[in-house]
């Protein structure tokens, strides 16, 4: 019947090899983390069967965990791909909380009794200055990353606890929801979505945004070629035009504004902050983004294989929690997903690059 | 000589360049002038490389003046030379091994498409001119996806030549760019070079291969322990003058001469060493027969094509 005569097929090049999708994804570097999530979630779904495990609400539970590392993750993953570490997020997450409550807080609470949203422009402004102490550090001294954000953890930390306690004798502040002003906050990042009878945290929506966004520059844009080229090779991106301490620069600050915004939504949703949040954070988001497929050394790597390895470690908690497996193994199961993951990841990934 | 300054585009004026206590190049003057091929010679460790580093933005020099269109100049990075439209391709290319062919080709200098903060990379245009590029070099690029680490070594130089080559728009310097070139490629790199010449771009050309800089070359200019030992037109140079000059003609034959020495009795030895001595002769009396010559050279060394 078919009458139409075919376009001929373009001179096909001997040279190449039908590989078809299958091979391309496998060639993706969230691949494994894609797996990954799967395999752990039939596994605690079979393990916890008789605790609910497939439910709404232990979906909820997972993804309003997975949202605050996540968002993180992102940041972390494309610093990461840059080839650079900020080990100092928990501890700018602890302090740009703090800040914003600080600010807030009546005089005679020890704060500084200013209204909400300068206080929270300002504290915005103070996290990105913190950040690019980092960048700065990073790119004048040429010191690893690893090295200059160790030490910043603890000052910005150790900051953090003692402007707090010498002002105001406390490492926690509470009462942001009786600041004038709130409703606008509570409403963009304190809101909770009910679905099917669960509670979905406004987190998610802005985890969700942000990988889309994130992984739309990194792909798309010419800041995300340069992101690639500086944690591929700095010297050979440096020579042909990349800025590349621009880039670093830039990714530096990028993490403390994703430790911001973190502590923002935490600080509405429970109302308080602690000189103390975020502690070992930094490895959560680390972990997060080596799961999913960020090479240590910089130059590969995928936005959303990050937002798959905080999905990961999410359900790992709630299973844990949800099986009432004893709290004092969480560190051993956590460790060994890591260990298995990787593990994985790189099989994977030779596996599809030798096929 | 004011005449000629006035004409070029990139002069140096006893350019030096220190590292540490390390003196790379010392008080180097050239002059660089568009529609000319300048042929920067001399032997391992010279300071050739580093010369051009300085040229391309990469280093800063630590004497010396660095002028463009008559005007001292201070290139902070590579980025501020590019902008000039100096382009350059390094001797160990500069591409990124995990990165795809054409990310690489416009790493650094990419289209977009697109307004403020929806300006994009325009990846189909990207993907279309790495491909029509790498084409015009005899390069068929299989999938522009494919890793730039994953490529052989000649194909490799040739997406760092055809970059260069797009980009370079007012000069173009290249630092030992036929070295892993099959002898077609290596053909199409010297007809580019003459090709951009009579577009008008001043042309920065480091190799070691006298047959491959004789033909092109305008301007020879000969590096030799980090300084200026000499500087020729062509017209004032033959190829025998230049291959002798390369090869270091007489310390060829005192080495020679050293071997047979040392020969002694060995009678096999003292053959080879007979063979050597004719083949220097040979090398002083080379025929001027540049196309022939230029393909048996590149045989030798030991790429054939495909
Ligand atoms: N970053 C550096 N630090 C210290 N010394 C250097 C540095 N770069 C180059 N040198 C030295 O400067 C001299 C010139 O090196 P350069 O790379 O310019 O030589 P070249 O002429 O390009 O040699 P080749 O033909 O082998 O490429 C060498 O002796 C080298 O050891
Ligand atoms: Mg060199």
């Amino acid at each position: 019947m078919a009458t139409e005569v075919e376009a001929p097929p373009k001179a096909a090049d001997e040279r190449v090899r039908a590989t078809g999708s299958a091979s391309r994804l496998l060639a993706r570097p969230e691949l494994g983390a894609l797996v990954g999530v799967v395999l752990v979630y039939v596994f605690f779904a079979i393990v916890a069967a008789d605790n609910n495990f497939v439910s709404m609400t232990t979906l909820a539970s997972i993804l309003n965990r997975a949202a605050p590392l996540g968002i993180l993750a992102i940041a972390v993953a494309l610093l990461m791909i840059a080839g650079e570490f900020d080990l100092s997020i928990g501890s700018l997450l602890g302090f740009s909380g703090m800040a914003i409550m600080l600010l807030i807080s009546p005089e005679d609470a020890g704060g500084f009794g200013w209204p909400l949203w300068p206080a929270v422009g300002f504290a915005l402004l103070l996290t990105a200055l913190t950040g690019s102490i980092n960048g700065l550090l990073v790119n004048v001294t040429k010191l690893p990353s690893f090295i200059i954000t160790l030490g910043t953890l603890f000052i910005f930390r150790g900051l953090t606890i003692a402007v707090t306690r010498s002002l105001t004798s406390r490492t926690q502040l509470s009462g942001i929801d009786e600041v004038p002003g709130f409703d606008l906050a509570g409403t963009l990042f304190g809101t909770r979505i009910e679905l099917l009878g669960a509670k979905f945290s406004i987190t998610i929506v802005w985890w969700v945004g942000l990988v889309a966004l994130a992984t739309w520059v990194l792909l798309r844009t010419r800041t995300g070629n340069w992101i690639f080229g500086t944690g591929g090779a700095v010297d050979a991106a440096r020579n042909v035009g990349v800025p590349v301490s621009r880039v670093k620069l830039a990714l530096f600050v990028t993490t403390a504004l994703a430790a911001f915004l973190v502590a923002m939504l935490q600080v509405v949703q429970v109302n308080s902050a602690d000189a103390l949040r975020g502690t070992g954070l930094e490895f959560e988001a680390i972990i997060a983004a080596v799961v999913g497929g960020c090479l240590l050394t910089g130059g590969y790597g995928s936005v959303v294989g990050a937002a798959l390895g905080a999905l990961i470690f999410a359900m790992v908690q709630q299973g844990i929690v949800i099986t009432g497996v004893d709290g004092d193994w969480y560190q051993v199961v956590l460790g060994s997903v890591l260990v298995v993951a990787v593990i994985f990841n790189n099989y994977i990934r030779r596996k599809a690059a030798t096929r | 000589m004011s005449a000629q300054t006035d004409e070029a585009v990139l002069e140096t004026r006893r350019l030096s360049k220190y590292f540490g206590s390390v003196i790379a190049i010392k008080d180097i003057s050239m002059l660089v002038r568009p529609g000319t091929v300048t042929c920067l010679l001399g032997d391992n460790g010279a300071g050739k490389s580093t010369l051009i580093k300085t040229l391309s933005g990469v280093y800063e020099p630590s004497e010396g003046d660095y002028l463009c269109d008559g005007e001292v100049i201070h290139l902070h990075s590579p980025r501020d030379a590019l902008a000039r439209g100096i382009a350059t391709v390094y001797q160990d290319l500069a591409m990124i091994p995990l990165l795809s062919i054409w990310r690489n080709f416009f790493l650094g200098s990419e289209p977009t498409k697109g307004w403020g903060p929806f300006r994009r990379f325009d990846v189909k245009k990207a993907k279309e001119i790495t491909r029509d590029e790498m084409g015009k070099m005899g390069i068929d690029v299989r999938d522009p996806e494919q890793p730039v680490g994953t490529l052989s070594g000649g194909e490799r130089q040739s997406v760092a030549i055809a970059r260069a080559v797009y980009f370079g728009a007012r000069v173009l310097i290249l630092d030992e760019p036929t070295a892993a070139l099959g002898v077609k490629q290596a053909g199409v790199v010297l007809r580019y070079i003459v090709r951009a010449k009579q577009r008008g771009v001043a042309v920065v050309f480091i190799t070691h291969n006298p047959h491959h800089a004789y033909p092109v070359g305008d301007h020879f200019v000969i590096l030799r322990r980090g300084q200026v030992y000499g500087d020729f037109a062509k017209a004032d140079l033959g190829l025998e003058q230049l291959v002798q000059m390369m090869a270091g003609g007489a310390e060829l034959e005192n080495l020679a001469h050293e071997l047979q020495r040392e020969a002694g009795d060995d009678a096999e030895l003292r053959e080879a060493v007979a063979v050597l001595e004719q083949e220097v002769k040979a090398v002083a009396a080379e025929p001027v027969v540049v196309e022939r010559r230029a393909d048996v050279v590149s045989d030798e060394e030991g790429r054939p094509e495909g």
